[in-house]
C-alpha cells in the first residue's frame, strides 16, 4: 500500500500531507507515526495539513489520536497551515481538537516544538 | 459513473439540470466522490467556504454509506430553482437501515467507533436534510444552494 512519507529533522518528525488521503492511508499514518516516534526517539511531530482542502471526522480523529498517542511517548503535536475555510467548517462540523495545537506555518510551528523541548 | 445531461427530472418549481451516480463501496470511492462534489461546487461558483462544507457533508455521508449502508450509491445533482442554482446529494443504500433516526443525528451518538458528528454535521453543513430509512436500506439527501 502507498504511504506518506515522514521525514525526520533532529528529534521532530515531519508530515506534509499532499494527497486527498482515503481513510486506510489515514489509519496507516497514525500506525506509522507513533512507531517512529518510539524508533526515532521523537519529542515532536508537525504534520502540515496546508494542502488539504477538506478535513473531515475521519481526518479530524486521526490527527487527534496521533496528537494523544504521542503525548503518551512524551512527543508534542502541532498541526500547521490549516485553510480557513477547513478552520471554518470544522467548527461547523463540530470537531474539536482536544489536545493538538496549531501553528500558522511550518517554521512557527517548529519553533513552537523546539521551544518546548529546550 | 452514470453521466446524464438535460432536464432529468422536474419537480415542482426545482429542476434537475444534471445528475451522476457515483458507486460507493470502498474508502477510495469516498475520495472519488469528494472529488466529484468538488468539481461541481466549482461549477456553481460556490464560494470556496460552501464548496468546503459541501464536501465535507458529502464525506461524512458517503463514508456512513460505506460502513453502515455496506456500500451504495451517491446521486449528484445540480438543481435550478427560478434562478437560483443548488446542489444535491443523495446517498442510497440497502443495508440495515437507521433504528432510530432521531438518536443517530445526535452529536456524539455512535453505534461503530466514531465521534458520531457524521449526520449533525452533514445537516449544520448544508441547507437541508432528508432521511428516509428502514429495514431495506436509507436514503439521505442533502442539498446546498448557491446564495444569489
Ligand atoms: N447509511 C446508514 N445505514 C445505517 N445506519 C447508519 C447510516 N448512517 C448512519 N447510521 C447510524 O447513525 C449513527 C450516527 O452516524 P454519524 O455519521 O453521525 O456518526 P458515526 O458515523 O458513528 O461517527 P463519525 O461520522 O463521527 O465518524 C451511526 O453510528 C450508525 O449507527
Ligand atoms: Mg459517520
Amino acid at each position: 500500500m502507498e504511504r506518506i512519507p515522514i521525514l525526520r529533522m533532529g528529534r521532530l518528525l515531519l508530515v506534509t500531507i499532499q494527497v486527498d488521503m482515503h481513510d486506510q492511508l489515514a489509519l496507516a499514518l497514525q500506525d506509522d507515526l507513533t512507531n517512529r516516534i518510539v524508533r526515532d526517539r521523537a519529542n515532536g511531530v508537525l504534520i502540515d495539513i496546508s494542502a488539504l482542502d477538506v478535513v473531515d471526522s475521519f481526518i479530524g480523529r486521526m490527527i487527534s489520536n496521533i496528537a494523544a498517542m504521542a503525548r503518551v511517548l512524551d512527543a508534542r503535536t502541532v498541526v500547521v497551515g490549516m485553510r480557513p475555510a477547513v478552520a471554518i467548517t470544522l467548527v461547523e462540523l463540530g470537531l474539536e481538537l482536544p489536545g493538538v495545537r496549531t501553528a500558522l506555518n511550518v517554521e512557527r510551528g517548529m519553533a513552537l516544538l523546539q521551544s518546548e523541548n529546550e | 459513473m452514470v453521466l446524464s445531461t438535460g432536464v432529468v427530472l422536474s419537480t415542482g418549481t426545482i429542476t434537475i439540470t444534471e445528475e451522476r451516480v457515483v458507486p460507493l463501496r470502498s474508502s477510495e470511492d469516498v475520495v472519488r466522490l469528494r472529488q466529484v462534489v468538488r468539481e461541481q461546487a466549482v461549477a456553481l461558483k460556490f464560494s470556496l467556504v460552501d464548496q468546503t462544507k459541501v464536501v465535507t457533508a458529502a464525506s461524512e455521508l458517503a463514508r456512513n454509506t460505506v460502513i453502515y449502508g455496506k456500500g451504495g450509491d451517491a446521486h449528484v445533482s445540480l438543481l435550478l430553482n427560478g434562478g437560483k442554482h443548488g446542489l444535491r446529494l443523495r446517498f442510497v443504500d440497502q443495508g440495515p437501515g437507521i433504528a432510530d433516526v432521531e438518536l443517530a443525528m445526535k452529536d456524539g451518538y455512535t453505534s461503530g467507533g466514531g465521534l458520531g458528528l457524521g449526520l449533525g454535521g452533514a445537516k449544520r453543513l448544508s441547507d437541508d436534510i432528508k432521511i428516509v430509512t428502514g429495514p431495506a436500506g436509507t436514503s439521505i439527501s442533502i442539498t446546498k444552494w448557491k446564495p444569489f
